[in-house]
């Protein structure tokens, strides 16, 4: 798919018993507030999990303690086997390479082109100078340009970052975490900056690519409706705990009392059955 | 997806538009760059001398020399009085050169001379200006003193004409139509607009004649930078260090300053 | 009693500021006054020199006038030599410059010691004047341009690295996040994430300051440290007036090109 070299068997291609795992994780901030509060996970195959809750509840840590963007007071964080928790800095930087991920904002280097966000995907895998003359291997280049064909931006590729709507930012986002060849992705909020047409293609997008590449993909959203239309799995946070792990179907009203506090869900549990273009 | 059917090469578009125009532009900056140095007749070896000799004049540097810290102080001191005093002189001098220089008050001819005497005293180096009135008012502080204040008129008066073109118009035309006079009108409308502002500028501009005040002494024109010239040519290092020193101290409580003051004003 | 609630009373009197206020006025006014007799007063001035400082001003002139234009073919080289010492100088800075503003940028020096020397670095670099600066590096290089060149650098890289610090710390944490998250190394993430985003301040500051050093490298020669200003320093010695005026108008045709020309630049590239 990279062109050339196959990547080395991962435990997702080898179908192994644990793809992530993660135990009573648990993050306190300095100022004494306790975001995450012995969180445990475990993702055993190739599934989309929509992560939920309110605002403040752990999503966002939870999926920066997997790549420890933010670091973990404590517990474990296992990727195929390897301990991600107290790894040294080049380890660190080598287990990055292994997980892709995707941002609320995008954070694409504005003013950049987009093929050199697409490439800054194979950072990991080059050296600085390699970096500064911007030469990367022939079959990134040819990976980045297929990738960027398969998000929808063929063409695209000297344009400045900048210059792109939400919706196509997005997909040089997605190309650049895919351009890693992740054994897992994490998405932080990929549709909150995105109007509800946008966000439902960018969802299916990130669906479709984690099934054929068979990878799990992790993402936060506070969405309910995208998360029981477009996910396998869901997982309810609450207050930095588990606090619902099962089907999308399994969502009733009760249960998203129990993450959300009361509120009339019989509007968007409705809502969420129809999966259409025409949602909006 | 077959890896074949895409590019395996791509080069970031050039920043100069075509990747000619970018080769173009490197050629004519390495030219530039042979050009310039054949012309200076750099002579390596010498630059090269330069080298342990740099060395040994640190090492007679260090330590400092702060045992003639009275001249020391003196030098300091005539700086600082210099700073003071050409900043008030130049804030009293800039009102009427920025009002003249000010295109939205002055009739044409006050404005065109105004500004022509502005860009004048901007173009030229505060040492240079120093010289003259060495030669004018003879070595010293005094000269110091006329070449800040004069360079702080032009600088001031510079600020103060740009802000009074920015004063919104509103507030001047209902003051006018009052009845008021020019002076009333500049009293009621005008001076509330820019004060904040200026007198922002005016502690700014203390803190550059701070800066300042240390090397117009260079050319005699009084002030630390006499001191220190004085040392440099007697190869009195240890001196000429903490001197340095002291000018490095005296400027970045300057700039301390400066800037406390202007956040305390927003 | 009952009259004073009928007709309803007005103050006569409206002042703007309070008693406290005005007094505080006052004292400022007082505080500066004083500061002022204190600073002319210690500067010793001999106010004869007033006295005929107009006849003495405008008898310079008259011996100015006319300017010898024949000394101007002298000068054009040495002009050219103060415009070299500039750009050479500014270029030297900004690749000095830039290591420095990584080191002295709070989110990308490597820790508190490092900080501390790179935010020294940059406040000597920027409180001496570039002729001082020019004064030290004659007597390393001795004179000509090179201590000249030295001069122009040593102040620029303070000028250029502190703005550019300022930039790399408002610099946008996403961006640098996204490329950390790649498995990039620190060098990469500067590199790929942080430089890109201070890349207009770092063109737009050295612009600028290049037009600032044209400046600066017209009074270099004063010391020997290269450039027109000797020839200025020689005429004025000299008492040959109607050559400075010559090359007094050289040097105020160059530096209001120079600034021409770098505010032209500046507006185009942003």
């Amino acid at each position: 798919m990279m062109g050339g070299g196959e990547p080395p068997p991962t435990a997702a291609a080898a179908g192994g018993p644990l793809l992530l795992g993660i135990e009573a994780l648990t993050k306190v901030y300095p100022g004494g507030q306790r975001a995450l509060d012995g969180v445990s996970l475990t993702v055993e195959r190739a599934e989309v999990i929509a992560v939920v809750g309110s605002s403040g509840a752990g999503k966002s840590t939870l999926i920066r303690c997997i790549n420890r963007l933010v670091e973990p007071t404590s517990g474990h964080v296992r990727l195929g086997g390897l301990d991600l928790v107290g790894l040294k800095r080049r380890e660190l930087r080598a287990a990055r390479r292994r997980i892709g991920m995707i941002f609320q904002e995008f954070n694409l280097v504005e003013r950049l082109t987009v093929m050199e966000n697409v490439l800054s995907g194979r950072l990991g895998f080059v050296g600085f100078l390699a970096a500064l003359a911007r030469r990367f291997p022939p079959q990134d280049v040819s990976g980045a340009f297929a990738l960027l064909d398969r998000v929808g931006l063929a063409g695209f590729e000297n344009g400045r970052a900048d210059a792109l709507s939400g919706g196509q930012r997005q997909r040089v986002g997605i190309a650049r975490a895919l351009m890693q060849d992740p054994d897992l992705l994490l998405v932080d909020e990929p549709t909150a900056s995105l109007d509800p047409k946008t966000a439902r293609q960018i969802m299916r997008l990130i669906r479709s690519l984690a099934l054929e590449r068979r990878r799990p993909a992790l993402i936060n959203i506070h969405d309910v409706a995208l998360a029981q239309a477009f996910a396998d799995r869901v997982v309810g946070l609450k207050a930095g705990r588990v606090a619902f792990d099962g089907p999308p179907q399994a969502l009733t009203p009760e249960v998203l009392t129990e993450i959300y506090g009361v509120e009339d869900w019989s509007q968007t549990i409705r809502r969420a059955d129809d999966d259409g273009e025409s949602t909006q | 997806m077959n890896a074949g059917t895409y590019p395996t090469a791509w080069r970031p578009p050039a920043f100069f538009g075509s990747r000619t125009r970018q080769r173009i532009a490197l050629f004519c900056g390495a030219a530039y760059v042979v050009w310039s140095l054949t012309d200076l007749n750099i002579d390596v070896n010498r630059m090269l001398a330069g080298f342990p000799r740099a060395l040994n004049m640190l090492a007679r540097m260090i330590p400092p020399d702060f045992g003639r810290w009275a001249l020391l102080l003196d030098g300091m001191m005539e700086s600082l009085q210099m700073a003071l005093a050409a900043t008030l002189a130049g804030a009293l001098l800039a009102v009427p050169l920025g009002l003249a220089a000010a295109r939205n008050l002055a009739p044409m001819p006050v404005y065109a001379v105004a500004r022509g005497f502005i860009v004048l005293g901007r173009t030229l180096h505060e040492v240079i200006i120093a010289i003259f009135c060495v030669k004018l008012f003879g070595f010293g502080p005094v000269a110091g003193l006329i070449t800040l204040g004069f360079a702080s008129a032009v600088f001031l008066g510079k600020m103060l004409a740009e802000d009074i073109e920015n004063v919104r118009l509103g507030p001047v035309e209902a003051i006018r139509a009052t009845g008021a006079g020019f002076g009333q009108m500049v009293t009621y409308s005008i001076v509330p607009q820019v004060l904040a502002r200026t007198v922002g500028v005016l502690i700014y501009r203390l803190d550059a004649n701070v800066r300042h005040s240390t090397v117009i002494g260079i050319v005699g024109a009084g002030g630390i930078g006499q001191t220190l010239s004085a040392s440099f040519s007697r190869y009195d290092y240890d001196f000429s260090a903490a001197i340095l020193l002291s000018i490095i101290a005296l400027v970045a409580l300057g700039e301390g300053f400066s800037d406390w003051v202007r956040r305390k004003l927003r | 009693m009952s009259e004073a609630s009928v007709a309803k009373r007005y103050p006569e009197v409206w002042r703007r500021r309070s008693p406290q206020e005005t007094a505080l006025g006052w004292l400022w006014t007082a505080a500066i006054a004083l500061a002022a007799a204190w600073s002319v007063s210690a500067l010793d001035i001999e106010w004869a020199f007033f006295a005929d400082a107009h006849v003495q001003a405008l008898d310079l002139v008259q011996r100015m006038w006319p300017p010898r234009w024949s000394y101007l073919p002298t000068i054009v080289r040495p002009m050219i030599e103060t415009i070299h010492i500039a750009t050479l100088g500014t270029a030297i800075a900004v690749v000095l410059s830039v290591p420095l503003a990584f080191l002295s940028a709070r989110n990308t020096t490597a820790n508190g010691l490092t900080w501390a020397i790179g935010r020294a670095l940059l406040v000597a670099s920027r409180s001496v004047n570039t002729v001082i600066w020019g004064l030290v590096f004659v007597a390393i290089f001795g004179p000509g341009p090179v201590a000249g060149i030295a001069a122009v650098a040593a102040r620029s890289v303070g000028f250029l690295a502190k703005l550019m610090a300022e930039a790399i710390e408002e610099a946008e944490r996403g961006q640098i996040e996204a490329v950390q998250a790649t498995g990039a190394s620190t060098a990469q993430v500067y590199l790929v994430a942080v430089l890109p985003q201070v890349m207009p301040v770092l063109i737009g500051t050295t612009i600028y300051r290049w037009d600032i050093n044209v400046r600066e490298s017209s009074v270099l020669g004063f010391v020997g440290a290269g450039g027109i200003g000797l020839y200025l320093y020689a005429s004025i010695n000299q008492f040959a007036w109607q050559q400075v005026l010559v090359v007094l108008a050289a040097i105020l045709v160059v530096v209001l090109l120079s600034e021409a020309l770098s505010a032209y630049v500046r507006a185009r590239i942003t």
